[in-house]
């Protein structure tokens, strides 16, 4: 099953390190990492995206706790909690497309942030899957180049990771 | 007053009470062994290669309890040191390893002798450091020493740039250490420990397998006041050998691949098994599918979280300092009225006893070539088995792990986790130099022994009088063993040819040596070495061993614990 794993860790070079370092040495599957300093430059804050048994993602959690660096892990799939990916996706824009274009993207609530005479860049905001399903929609060709950040998560209401 | 990077290097070790240091120079660290020249406070013990610096510190920690300090320089120092520090990491010993490093504006550059010391050994460090500003020099060594002892022990290197060596602060000691993001935790859940009690009072077929967590944690005597309580049997895996006395009936000898019969088989058919500070290890367990068809509940202590249902899953978890939670299950065992069940306890015994007539360590006696197992024996009694033993890994391992009985914690000293030949000589000194008026025998092989062989000139410069007892049979015995059993006894390079004249060669290091080649000359060597008149000196004993002998019982890889090769049976 697909686990988002929230973590505060010292804001120490070398920190991202430890954790990749951990995640490859010990076979863990991982689908997305992204990290930035939190309001306390003192943390840094993780979102990891994994994939695992039961078993093998108790014994991941209990690995990044074992790390000396790590303040805090807490599986944000336990509960409820708020998923959110930036993607950047250039698109050819040109002829009859370019309306079209611009009509996919309002459906999908994204922003057209550049505009060049044959492409457009556009910004979307949302789960893993719905920046799936945009680009599903669009034909491949059209598709000139995408980034996506990987998936940020916090937990609802007063579900807080903090130190 | 202000001192610099080097000096407080020097006055951080005089702090933390280190008496020895395993080191050897190198352009990055001079600075640093300039003020170890002036200082007085311990000393330095000058290894003939890094790997033997980590080693030693390695056995000086496993045999006094103390944590184990190496110096070495940087690039080839530091990786020299790599299969020293793994070792000590997969056997959770508590080590600072402090590493030169070249000057911080040369980092990156591809500099003379440098090596990303800090990412070499991250996977096989507990936590590791580069000190980029000397103010910062003296808290992280106080940390560096109370991360490697504390919780799950482990080795820490320490990465000092030449620079910071020589650039100068005021050297202030941190009395203690407050870590948010470290914080083991040492006191057991009282819920689960007074579950654990209960599950034990309600054991018919109740089996304790403690590890080398118990050693660490300095548990034995708790172990064995809990056996002895219960009147349970008692097993010590390869790294928890003298967790609970060898010679006692309630012994049933080491447990897995090599294990005794009865140890096995009490761990297979067991109802209730007790953990502590043990790992459900594959060399332990054997095929863990095969482990779990048997019906049992298990009660698992261990100071790491991420130790408890790694392999096996357990009913009744308790992570903490394995002594503190042991006290308080003997206390709550003590309060209680209800005892185990007696007759059941006394059927499970009389089906333990029948195990162990087997008498599966038997070997053949009247042979006129020397039996392996015979020279550990008697070495057993020619130190009265109250010697410290080292080893190196492979047959003559197994040997001394299975015919030596170890008394008491902290005497067998061997790498069980990495299993790193070579380990066997420099573990030795380590350990003569914990206990300088101990009997040190170091177990090893002729293949093992040549690893590490360059030490026998350090034993000579600091007069470490080591007994090595070489089970020489011209094979990597092990991997022989093997290739008999699963390569159709195809021994592909696995004979060592070209040996050398041992009894010279440690001659020439200015050592006694002795070659030994009839079983009946095998006790009085022992006795001459260990006699008065040898106490001060190296006695290199070569043993001219049985070429085909194997280790026995053994569970092939894969396999169940049950399903044992017994050496009746071939």
């Amino acid at each position: 099953m697909r686990h988002i794993i929230s973590l505060l860790m010292e804001n120490e070079s070398g920190g991202l390190s430890r954790v990749a370092g951990l995640f490859s040495a010990r076979g863990y599957n991982i689908e997305s990492l992204t990290v930035a300093p939190t309001e306390d430059a003192t943390l840094s804050r993780m979102t990891i995206v994994t994939k695992g048994s039961e078993d093998v993602i108790e014994q991941i959690i209990k690995q990044l706790n074992k790390l000396v660096d790590v303040v805090k892990v807490l599986d944000l799939t336990e509960g409820s909690h708020i998923e959110r990916e930036l993607m950047l996706v250039k698109v050819r824009a040109s002829g009859k497309d370019r309306e079209e274009m611009k009509r996919m993207a309002d459906i999908f609530r994204g922003r057209i942030i550049d505009v060049a005479d044959l492409t457009y860049t556009i910004e979307l905001t949302g789960t893993g899957s719905k920046l799936d399903a945009f680009l599903e929609a669009l034909d491949d060709s059209a598709i000139l180049e995408t980034v996506r950040t990987g998936a940020s998560g916090i937990g609802r209401g007063d579900r807080i990771l903090k130190v | 007053m202000e001192l610099t990077g080097a000096e407080i290097v020097v006055n951080c070790l005089a702090e933390e009470g280190v008496e020895f240091v395993f080191g050897y120079p190198g352009g990055a660290v001079l600075n640093i062994y300039d003020a170890i020249f002036k200082q007085n406070k311990f000393k330095h013990v000058l290894v003939r290669h890094e790997q033997a610096a980590v080693h030693a510190a390695d056995a000086f920690s496993r045999a006094s309890g103390k944590v184990g300090v190496a110096l070495v320089t940087s690039g080839p120092g530091v990786t020299n040191a790599v299969t020293g520090i793994a070792t000590a990491y997969m056997d959770s010993i508590p080590v600072v390893i402090i590493s030169g490093q070249v000057p911080t504006p040369a980092i990156g550059l591809d500099a003379f002798q440098e090596v990303d010391a800090v990412g070499v050994t991250r996977p096989c460090v507990k936590h590791n450091f580069l000190v980029k500003d000397v103010k910062d020099l003296a808290a992280t060594i106080k940390k560096a020493f109370h991360i490697a002892a504390t919780g799950r022990p482990g080795p820490v290197l320490v990465d000092v740039p030449k620079d910071v060596t020589a650039h100068r602060t005021e050297f202030i000691y941190p009395d203690s250490v407050a870590m948010r993001s470290y914080n083991p935790v040492l006191k057991g859940h009282a819920g689960q420990v007074k579950k654990a009690a209960q599950m034990l009072l309600e054991a018919r077929r109740p089996m304790i397998y403690t590890g080398g967590g118990v050693i660490l944690g300095n548990a034995s005597e708790q172990v064995t006041e809990l056996a002895k309580l219960l009147h349970f049997p008692c097993t010590n895996t390869l790294m928890g050998l003298g967790g609970y006395p060898a010679t006692d009936r309630q012994f049933l000898g080491m447990p897995g691949m090599h294990g005794t019969y009865e140890a096995n088989m009490a761990m297979q058919h067991s109802d209730v098994l007790l953990a502590v500070g043990a790992r459900f290890d594959d060399r332990v367990i054997g095929n863990p599918a095969h482990f779990a068809r048997e019906q049992r509940r298990i009660i698992h202590i261990d100071v790491d979280p991420s130790s408890i249902s790694k392999r096996v899953k357990v009913d009744v978890p308790i992570v903490g300092d394995v002594k503190q939670v042991l006290e308080e299950l003997l206390k709550l065992l003590k309060a209680s009225k209800e005892k185990p069940d007696e007759s059941a306890l006394n059927t499970w015994w009389t089906q333990i006893e029948l195990w162990r007539s087997r008498n599966c360590l038997k070997y053949n006696r009247e042979s006129d070539i020397i039996k392996p197992q015979y020279v550990v024996e008697k070495l057993w009694e020619a130190t009265k088995g109250d010697a410290f033993v080292t080893s190196d890994v492979g047959q003559h391992q197994m040997w001394a792990a299975q015919f030596y009985k170890f008394d008491k914690p902290r005497r067998w000293i061997n790498s069980g986790g990495l299993g790193t030949m070579g380990v066997g000589l420099p573990y030795a000194m380590g350990v003569q130099l914990a206990h300088p008026d101990a009997q040190v025998a170091c177990v090893t092989g002729e293949s093992s022994i040549q690893m590490c062989i360059q030490e026998l000139s350090t034993c000579k410069q600091y007069r470490l009088p080591v007994k090595i007892v070489n089970l020489n049979n011209r094979y990597m015995g092990m991997v022989r063993q093997w290739q008999e059993f699963f390569y159709g006894s195809r021994y592909a390079e696995s004979y060592m040819d070209s040996l050398p004249d041992f009894v010279k060669l440690a001659e020439s290091y200015g050592h006694v040596g002795m070659k030994i080649e009839k079983p009946s000359d095998v006790e009085p060597a022992l006795k001459e070495a260990f006699s008065p008149a040898l106490k001060e000196r190296l006695v290199f004993m070569d043993f001219i061993t049985d070429q085909t002998e194997n280790v026995y019982p053994m569970v092939e890889g894969g396999k169940g614990l049950s399903e044992m090769i017994l050496a009746e049976e071939l």
